[in-house]
């Protein structure tokens, strides 16, 4: 008998049926995961995207060719692209091509921060109502509802405006007003686990409460929070993106996107690549957490789309 | 239903309510809805109450001035009730509120709700004429997309919906007056009417189109039309994608049900099922969908506003962010956000009401 031969031996291993370990079996299910996801087309195009944004994000020094971003050259203000200059210049003779590879880098740090902030939040929020139930449950889901009916964008605005300008404090006010729809879904998984025989099998063992939620319902709760999270991704680039050009985002002279697309505003009707360049760059990298967010949602949870 | 039946049992079966049963339902959804609606709003100034407290800004100073002496400054700290609990304060805050003094603002030197009552009306233009539109091309287009799910017009709204999720609002504002008015020349500039037409029309109602059309000032009203056209095309379209998403999903869930089979063999055309057994029955989630978007156009308004200097709530609001006038921030916030809140809860109202499920008597 032949040996089968290694890439048809890994194969074969992430796609047994009856997984030998815990690691197999997480394996496994992270691969079946992968396939899917390429299968299909949009959805491939989303991750490519994304991939792109986490490699000018770490390769922009590179990728600028060791250009920086904050240097200015009056001379060469307000140029239109060109073979030197990619993507023009702006107002202060910056080069936009490699302004736009730094902005990723702030763009990726305030998605992962908010992500950091809202999805252990919702977490909690969540599985304490849904487990617990009761009057923390009213008592809590109440305190969602009513942040769900707050309007996003002015209550991020004036949590800017109190906590001053700043890439920080736009986390902190995008974050705040993004949690709520965390909760919901994590209270709905957290209040169905919480019925079935191996929650009950637990209890009998002695476990403690906190260790039912963290060990047992939070890791079953976290499939469909990273769903969500990848598909409010788009908004919450947009969101930071809004606060940026309105002016309470990173502040000058850091390269931030929606920043950069309100120092081409004066000059729209003339130099229109100012605005438009990282314009462009945030409409494609929102549609990339798009399509990945839908595939995602139709791998983890097919009834739903 | 014929008279002789006995026992209140109607065609379909199912048990009828009494006119008094029905009332007391009635009666109890509208209690519970001006419940929340209550708890929600009380959350809401809670809210802005705190941010206020929140901000480096010293209340006292910012009324008695830099230069007042301790005397003074203690006073005016002890008239504000900056000395009492924190939840003493909020009362008092909340009092104010609900008498309709949000405090003045310092850029203006007006009352905050006043200013807010001239801004108003040209967002409230903005957002409306936006979601006509939208709700005019968006529902047919959902429809179609989800009578005829996989083919075209259903990859025509998906693409949409997916490019409206995706592009930044203040930049397509930006882009559009680059091509449409820089280039193209077809539609006017930022603000809300060329620098002569200013003042002609005398103010009524703050909307220009219904003020310009009532004082027979046509040239006045194709001005302002003009100026309209493009931030409302745009907002139009986020309101669209939105829309027409939301349609699709619902029409899917209803041709899939069992009532449209049955049309259709009883001779029905497809798309007489669709828009006559079918489309009803969404009507009322879409009506919810309707209000949301138009609730979320007015708050979303801020960066439009901002990108075509149109004056209205957004750009009242970012403009006193920078000038640290907190009052007319957090004013225009409440507002926004109680506008917000009574639109979404009311959609959610009319839906109990409406759902014909619950409508047996």
């Amino acid at each position: 008998m032949s040996a089968p031969s290694a890439p048809q031996n890994w194969k074969q291993w992430l796609e047994s049926e009856s997984p030998a370990s815990r690691r197999q079996a997480v394996a496994g299910n992270a691969w079946r995961g992968l396939v899917a996801i390429i299968k299909n087309p949009a959805a491939l195009a989303g991750l490519i995207i994304v991939a792109l944004l986490l490699l000018m994000a770490l390769a922009a020094p590179l990728l600028a060719w060791g250009q920086d971003p904050l240097a200015q050259d009056l001379a060469q203000r307000l140029k239109p692209p060109s073979a030197s200059h990619w993507l023009g210049t702006d107002e202060l003779g910056r080069d936009i091509y490699v302004r736009v590879l730094y902005g990723a880098r702030v763009t990726l740090t305030i998605v992962v921060l908010v992500s950091l902030v809202v999805a252990p939040l919702g977490l909690a929020v969540g599985t304490l109502s849904g487990f617990l139930g009761g009057v923390i449950d009213v008592v809590l889901m109440r305190i969602t509802d009513i942040f769900l009916a707050f309007p996003r964008l002015v209550l991020a605005l004036a949590f800017a405006a109190a906590l001053g300008p700043g890439i920080e404090n736009a986390v902190i006010a995008i974050a705040l007003t993004a949690w709520p729809p965390y909760a919901r879904i994590a209270r709905a998984e957290a209040a169905t686990i919480a019925q079935s025989d191996f929650i009950a099998a637990v209890k009998l063992q002695g476990a403690s409460t906190a260790r039912i939620l963290l060990r047992h319902i939070v890791p079953l709760c976290l499939s469909s929070v990273i769903v969500r999270l990848t598909l409010d991704m788009a908004g919450i680039i947009l969101t930071a993106a809004g606060l940026g050009f309105l002016g309470l985002g990173a502040q000058p002279p850091t390269a931030e996107w929606g920043a950069m697309v309100s120092s081409g505003r004066e000059v729209i009707l003339d130099q229109w690549w100012v605005a438009t360049m990282p314009g462009i760059a945030i409409f494609v990298v929102s549609l990339g957490f798009n399509l990945l967010g839908d595939g995602l949602r139709d791998v983890f949870d097919p009834k739903s789309s | 239903m014929s008279s002789s039946e006995a026992a209140p049992v109607s065609r379909s079966g199912f048990r009828t309510e009494t006119s008094g049963a029905r009332l007391l339902r009635l009666g109890h959804q509208l209690g519970f809805f001006l419940l929340s609606l209550a708890v929600t709003f009380l959350g809401l100034t809670a809210v802005t109450f705190f941010i206020g407290r929140f901000i480096p800004v010293d209340p006292v100073l910012a009324v008695v001035g830099d230069h007042a002496n301790h005397d003074v400054y203690e006073k005016t700290r002890l008239a504000m009730g900056l000395d009492r609990p924190i939840i003493v304060q909020y009362v008092i805050y909340l009092k104010k509120v609900l008498a309709g003094d949000l405090g003045e603002s310092v850029m203006t030197s007006q009352p905050v709700l006043a200013d807010l009552l001239t801004f108003f009306p040209a967002t409230f233009e903005l957002a409306t004429l936006a979601t006509i539109f939208g709700v005019l091309i968006g529902v047919p287009a959902g429809v179609a997309a989800g009578a005829q799910k996989g083919r075209w017009p259903d990859h025509v709204v998906r693409v949409l919906g997916l490019f409206g999720y995706s592009t930044p609002v203040f930049w397509l504002g930006l882009v559009g007056l680059f091509v449409f008015y820089g280039k193209l020349g077809w539609v006017a500039g930022t603000g809300r009417l060329d620098v002569g037409y200013d003042d002609i029309v005398t103010t009524r109602t703050g909307v220009l189109l219904i003020d310009s059309a009532l004082q027979g000032e046509w040239d006045v009203f194709r001005n302002a039309v003009g100026h309209l056209i493009l931030p409302g095309a745009i907002l139009a379209y986020y309101s669209l994608a939105y829309i027409a998403r939301m349609a699709r999903s619902f029409m899917i869930d209803q041709l899939g049900q069992e009532y449209v089979t049955a049309a259709r063999v009883k001779g029905r055309s497809f798309w007489g099922a669709v828009w006559l057994h079918a489309f009803p029955n969404i009507m009322v989630p879409l009506i919810t969908v309707i209000g949301l978007s138009y609730a979320s156009l007015l708050e979303g308004a801020v960066l439009t506003e901002t990108v075509f200097a149109w004056p209205g709530l957004g750009r009242y609001i970012t403009q006193s962010l920078f000038n640290a006038d907190m009052n007319a921030v957090l004013g225009g916030t409440l507002v926004v956000g109680a506008v917000f809140i009574g639109i979404n809860a009311f959609c959610d109202f009319l839906y109990k009401i409406f759902d014909p499920r619950l409508r047996r008597a």
